[in-house]
């Protein structure tokens, strides 16, 4: 065995089988979350392409970089792609690496649902991103209105790839969400009780259930619009009757919660960047767990106030109104327990601490501009104005993505075994904090101004043009800032210096294993006594006031737990005796069965009936046969 | 868990520890069930908005007198819809006699046909098939009497809601037949407990958002 210094990225325990095929057939919760993480990168590369070219063409008055039809299926592809193919996979490339880590577990409850989970994700991406080459890209934005939407203004192949695709997405997330809820209620390690969870697994944990409880609903509401479209009936049809509220009130009971999902899991990234750089116990733990159910629960009840134009009638209005202004309260008490962490801390600041402090300082902008349109006189000056544009930039770009990049930095160390380079993570911060401010800061008064969302191009001399430019000149400092960070990710990966077992000095238990992880991530499946187990082994006095355990854990028939210890040793899973799931490509033969179905709905659409039934059933029997050969092949 | 009749595979299987001892299906079956709430809550509530919305018949509970003169009587027949609802509630049972079989296989009481696991989900899977037919009937007559998916809201949120469900218990009559083949190849044992369980749960499941759908569909006029 050579010397960790040489084996960082190759070390004994980890996967020697690197190939292809490897990667086609693994079930193992890490590099699955690998795959989530570099497929995401792709596809945020194609959504700030698209919105590259969206600026351009706004940069000045009366441009025609792109044409309108083109501008249509750019910006409802930028928000398709960035909210389900970039977003939720970068979190979800997180839940899978670190949930099972932070949990002491070996890997999650299905690994093969897992693999299934990450295929039906990368083929329904290329599904729903692959018609822009042809011009057929989803062209009525990324809420779908109908009866925009719907077969007579939306007659195109268009619309069709958007709710087939994300029909496609939902089963993954779904099947990804049964998965870790199981995860974490089930395969704890001894002593690992709820309130003991990071706060990482625990946000994750919500954004679970909001998920399995979310989704169904745009399944429904995607399933009459697949109807409506394809086979004729009338959901969104005013002739008949039916009324596109209907889309409207289904697409934001699930498209709130959805903005929860998205965000929370940047809240549990910070939360754990935070505290292990300020060398202090997280804030009121307890408070920042009950807030994240806090927002989860209120998130179901405030999908109105994306509609306050429709016209609901004052009352509807009212509890809407009241009810987003409440849902402030959980999201502030986050914003000053992270402050209050920091307070009188020890503070160190990486490039993952630089982010964490900037998703506290924009998301609190996003927050205050979203506690505006919560007032519904307000809101109908704001609605469907470029104010909105900023305010949901705020959130999601400076809120998820720093929060995300934060965790990329602090985390980047665990998955590859090498740290980040801080000077060029400042150098990513800094162009990243100006350009982001630069490109949206400016969409506030261009919004107050009057400018609308969603067209292609404005006449001059309405006072828009120099904050136009200002967000364009932004965005071109956001590629700039991805290169940076491209250019970092890929040069430290191979050449970074070795971080070793816990580089930050962290407190939970991912960083008691090497890094890289092993396959089976814990030789011996720890027994946790507190919340902070390893700052109770490394600096006890820094925990010494927190509330501990002791041999509690007899009672819990756990096998091989032993106390918290930091792992050095690499052996193989066989060597220790360590029972691993076999590879397997059933997953991913599964996954293209349902694209390959869902396909057919394509070639109806086109009017070739014979070839369209065969597609379909063709594509089901395959998805059912790999599925009766997944059931029936045992796991280990 | 573990039972002397346990083979080495399922044994070596069954010495995971998990936190609440609970086998991972049954958490995540529980998991589904609630997710398929929200599905099947979707769906009602959208019949429900657009009860008697419909701008042309035919009409649930009332008779329609279309513009060129065609009288249209109305389309649901509750005493044959009672009659399948009672089926797919009897299926239930029969579920439970299964899982008890594979359950206590073996046990004093499970002797003969009455505790044969075999008799009881191939009695349950036909129940659901006999649903089925039921359904398919109804389908095809309505469609006859001048209502498809096509002709009317009533229509669009009728079938696409029993459609839906439909589609479910033909879910559960595969699965059923599924444990049917393996008990009749190798036989189900008390060591395949969670397996019939879990489908057992979504059977119940099934069967439950009918009465829900039968009452507020059929019903409530």
């Amino acid at each position: 065995m050579a010397t960790p210094a040489t084996t960082a990225a190759h070390a004994p325990g980890a996967s020697e089988d690197t190939g292809l095929w490897s990667w086609l057939t693994t079930v193992d919760h890490k590099k699955i979350g690998i795959l989530y993480l570099y497929t995401a990168l792709f596809y945020l590369m194609v959504g700030g392409l698209e919105a590259a070219l969206i600026r351009t063409q706004l940069a000045k008055p009366n441009l025609s970089v792109v044409s309108a039809e083109t501008y249509n299926q750019l910006f409802t592809m930028h928000g398709t792609t960035m909210v389900f193919l970039v977003v939720m996979p970068l979190s979800a490339a997180f839940f899978n690496y670190l949930i099972p880590l932070q949990i002491g577990a070996r890997d999650v409850a299905f690994p093969r649902l897992n693999a299934f989970s990450y295929w039906v994700y990368a083929l329904g991406g290329l599904f729903i991103t692959l018609p822009i080459f042809f011009g057929v890209a989803p062209n009525g934005g990324w809420f779908g209105y109908a009866p925009l939407s719907g077969p007579t203004y939306g007659s195109g192949f268009n619309m069709d790839f958007w709710v087939l695709g994300l029909q496609i997405l939902g089963i993954s997330s779904l099947a990804a969400a049964f998965n870790f809820i199981t995860t974490i209620i089930n395969l704890r390690a001894p002593g690992m009780t709820l309130m003991r969870m990071p706060m990482f697994t625990w946000m994750s944990f919500v954004v679970q259930f909001l998920v399995i409880l979310a989704f169904p609903v745009i399944t429904a509401a995607l399933f009459f619009l697949q109807f409506d479209r394809f086979f004729g009936t009338n959901f969104y049809v005013v002739q008949a009757g039916g009324d596109p509220l209907l889309w409207q009130h289904l697409f934001w009971v699930f498209g709130h919660p959805e903005v929860y999902i998205l965000i929370l899991p940047a809240f549990g990234l910070v939360s754990e960047v935070l505290p292990t750089n300020s060398r202090k116990p997280l804030f009121g733990y307890n408070v920042m767990a009950y807030s994240g159910m806090m927002i989860g629960f209120l998130g179901f009840g405030v999908w109105a106030h994306h509609m306050f134009a429709v016209g609901l009638g004052p009352v509807a209005d009212s509890i809407f109104s009241l009810s987003t202004m409440l849902i402030g309260l959980p999201t502030g008490v986050k914003i000053f327990n992270w402050i209050a962490t920091m307070y009188g801390g020890s503070l160190r600041f990486p490039a993952s601490m630089k982010f964490a402090i900037g998703l506290i300082a924009m998301f609190t902008i996003g927050g205050i501009s979203g506690v505006m349109h919560s007032s519904p006189p307000s809101d109908l000056q704001q609605t469907d104005t470029y104010f909105v544009v900023a305010h949901f930039h705020y959130v999601l770009y400076g809120g998820a993505m720093m929060g995300i990049f934060s965790g990329i930095y602090h985390y980047f160390p665990k998955i590859t075994g090498r740290l980040m380079n801080e000077r060029l993570g400042t150098w990513h911060f800094w162009l990243n904090f100006i350009g982001l401010n630069l490109t949206f800061f400016p969409m506030h008064f261009s919004g107050m101004l009057g400018m609308p969302r969603r067209i292609y191009t404005y006449d001059a001399g309405q006072g828009w043009e120099l904050f136009n430019l200002m967000s364009t000149g932004g965005t071109y400092l956001l590629i700039v800032a991805g290169l940076v960070f491209a250019y970092n990710f890929f040069v430290s990966r191979a050449k970074g210096a070795v971080a070793g077992s816990d580089p930050w000095g962290a407190p939970t238990l991912e960083w008691s294993i090497p890094s890289p992880p092993p396959d089976y991530n814990f030789a011996q499946i720890p027994e946790v006594t507190s919340r902070y187990p390893l700052w109770d082994l490394k600096t006890p006095d820094r925990t010494a006031g927190l509330e501990h355990s002791h041999g509690d854990a007899g009672a819990i028939a756990a096998a091989h737990a032993v106390p918290v210890h930091e792992e050095t040793e690499r052996r193989t899973a066989k060597e220790l005796g360590i029972p691993m799931p076999v590879n397997t490509i059933k997953p991913f033969m599964v996954a293209l069965g349902i694209i390959v179905m869902f396909s057919g709905l394509i070639v109806l659409h086109a009017g070739k009936f014979p070839l369209a039934m065969a597609t379909m059933l063709g594509g089901g029997a395959f998805m059912v046969a790999s599925l009766y050969a997944w059931l029936t092949s045992p796991l280990e | 868990m573990t039972t002397a009749s346990a083979g080495a595979h399922e044994a070596h299987e069954h010495t995971h520890y998990t936190t609440t001892g609970l086998d991972n299906k049954k958490i995540a079956i529980w998991a589904f069930i609630g997710s398929e709430c929200m599905l099947f809550g979707s769906l009602i509530s959208t019949y429900l908005v657009y009860k008697g919305k419909s701008v042309v018949g035919p009409f649930p509970h009332d008779a329609w007198t279309s513009p060129a003169g065609q009288l249209f009587k109305p389309i649901l027949n509750i005493p044959v819809t009672s009659a399948s609802t009672f089926v797919l509630l009897m299926s239930s049972l029969f579920m439970v006699l299964a899982l008890a079989a594979v359950e206590n296989k073996g046990k004093p009481g499970y002797e003969g046909w009455q505790g044969s696991s075999k008799v009881w989900l191939a009695a349950t899977a036909l129940a659901g098939a006999v649903f089925l037919g039921f359904q398919a009937y109804e389908f095809t007559s309505f469609v006859h009497e001048g209502l498809t998916i096509r002709t009317n809201l009533f229509g669009t949120s009728f079938f696409t809601l029993t459609g839906f469900h439909g589609t479910h218990v033909a879910v559960g009559v595969l699965w059923l037949l599924s444990l049917l083949f393996i008990d009749i190849k190798r036989g189900l044992g008390p060591r395949d407990t969670i397996n019939v369980d879990i489908c057992a749960l979504y059977w119940h499941f099934v069967d439950v958002v009918w009465i829900a759908i039968f009452t507020l569909v059929y019903l409530i006029k």
